[in-house]
């Protein structure tokens, strides 16, 4: 953990403003989850507009956060723990980035499951929504405050995002073999769910590279939940 | 926080069971009444660059002076403890100190040629040590050394002239140079760089990874960047204490001691 700052302040201050805008990008992200998810409950076509719309911004805070992790290793030379750091701002940035695509990609199904409405919404899906964004909120709070402690928590919920994601996979399926006119909305759901699941693995990866970061150590490799969908992952 | 305790649970890096080249063994230095450093113990590989880090007055120079008893000269210097080369106790009654600064050889923070032709700075060590038995030899073995110091090129063509006369950078590889003369077996750098200007210091950089394999290499720097370029094993000293000795690159990534990392992330004092 930072125990004091640097003897030269400007450093502190490009580590802070690197944490900050990782934080601005996880929360916008998280955001998107959130209402990428409200949209798509509400049928809300509106909202899931916005919801692409802001995805830019996500983008443009990768592209910063690249620039100025260069810049930092370029002028400042960090080591040890601040390398670690500044490293995995860069990955993280990336995952962020991802992150937000997943968003924008439910969001982009919401007018498709508008017209195809006559499935019953799953009450499953915000849950696992809820879960998924969280888990990107505490890995992002972990990267902030270097605490791979919090980051170990994150690896831990995987499991459950997993479960749910097989949970609701089995239901779309039966919906589907009652109702051939079901297959459609339930393909987007269940598209849906899997942008979900993806989200849980790489707010995982998030928390891997916190650890490292944070530790110095890697995470060792976390038993994965079993997977119908994924024979051949 | 128990520093000591920390250190001594310090597993060295696997050496494929090679003996090291020197070994100090709690060692002491002092200087009068003051204790300049405390109880070190480290081996010094053969295959390695090792760098010697931290901040001013930790102890980082007056302990590569042991290691060839530079101390000596100093009125006052107290050495304790064992350091030995090849298993030999180079402190004891029998060791011939000429001798071991033959095959423990030095170079300094500021380039010291002798105020002498470039062939003489080179010769000089050899023709005293009697390694040559004629000229032809002695040609041979300036030849050699100022190959290897990458300096050859440069002056060839003006051996007789003065070595004051060379660049800061060229005045460094020469006394490299004179030190590979007399065919040493550990080659200790005090700052070989601090007076150099960039290019200057990527040429020595360059020479010392060269050497690297033919001498065991000991270097001390103020630069951090410069330890983590040229050596493979790091040792960081504090307060006359040896405070983590490792890998190079695991210092500079992950060192294990809150003081290492304080230190080379730039936050120290």
């Amino acid at each position: 953990m930072a125990t004091t700052g640097h003897t030269l302040k400007a450093f502190d201050d490009d580590l802070n403003r690197l944490r900050a805008s990782i934080a601005e990008m996880g929360g916008l992200a998280e955001a998107a989850i959130a209402a990428a998810m409200r949209a798509l409950v509400e049928r809300d076509g509106e909202s899931a507009r916005a919801v692409v719309a802001a995805d830019k911004r996500i983008d443009l805070l990768e592209t910063e956060i690249e620039t100025l992790a260069v810049q930092i290793i370029a002028l400042r030379a960090p080591m040890a723990d601040d390398l670690r750091e500044v490293v995995a701002a860069l990955k993280i940035a990336g995952v962020v980035e991802r992150i937000g695509d997943y968003a924008k990609n439910i969001a982009k199904r919401v007018p498709a499951i508008e017209e195809s409405s006559n499935l019953k919404p799953l009450s499953l899906l915000p849950e696992m929504g809820r879960i998924v964004a969280e888990m990107v909120r505490t890995a992002l709070d972990a990267f902030v405050a270097r605490d791979s402690a919090k980051a170990v928590q994150v690896c831990e919920r995987d499991r459950a995002v997993d479960d749910f994601y097989n949970s609701i996979f089995r239901t779309l399926l039966t919906f589907m073999m009652e109702n051939p006119n079901n297959i459609t909305p339930a393909t987007h759901l269940l598209f849906v769910a899997k942008n979900l699941e993806r989200v849980g693995d790489h707010a995982t990866n998030i928390a891997e590279m916190v650890y490292f970061a944070a530790s110095g150590e890697h995470l060792a490799e976390r038993e994965r939940g079993a997977d119908p969908t994924r024979a051949g992952d | 926080m128990n520093f000591m305790v920390e250190v001594e649970k310090m597993e060295m890096p696997a050496e494929a069971a090679a003996p090291p080249k020197m070994r100090a063994s709690g060692v002491s230095v002092w200087y009068g009444d003051k204790r300049a450093i405390d109880d070190v113990s480290i081996d010094v590989g053969q295959e390695h660059v090792t760098a010697f880090i931290g901040p001013s007055g930790c102890g980082k120079s007056t302990f590569l002076r042991t290691l060839n008893r530079m101390n000596d000269t100093i009125p006052n210097a107290r050495v304790t403890g064992r350091i030995e080369l090849d298993g030999d106790d180079i402190y004891a009654s029998n060791m011939d100190v000429v001798q071991l600064r033959a095959r423990v050889g030095m170079v300094f923070q500021k380039p010291n040629p002798f105020p002498k032709s470039i062939f003489e700075n080179v010769a000089y060590g050899p023709r005293i040590h009697g390694l040559a038995s004629g000229r032809q030899e002695l040609d041979a073995i300036v030849e050699r050394s100022l190959k290897r110091a990458g300096l050859w090129e440069e002056v060839k063509d003006r051996l007789a002239e003065s070595g004051t006369a060379l660049s800061g950078g060229q005045q460094q590889r020469l006394c490299i140079a004179r030190a590979i003369a007399v065919d040493p077996e550990v080659i200790l750098m005090d700052e070989p760089c601090s007076a150099l200007d960039p290019i200057a210091t990527a040429k020595i950089e360059e020479l010392i990874h060269e050497l690297r394999g033919r001498y065991a290499i000991v270097i001390v720097t103020h630069n951090m960047q410069q330890a983590a370029r040229v050596s493979q094993r790091t040792a960081f000293f504090h307060l006359g204490e040896l405070i983590e000795y490792g890998e190079t690159s695991q210092i500079f990534t992950n060192p294990r001691v809150e003081r290492t990392k304080d230190y080379i992330t730039g936050r120290y004092g």
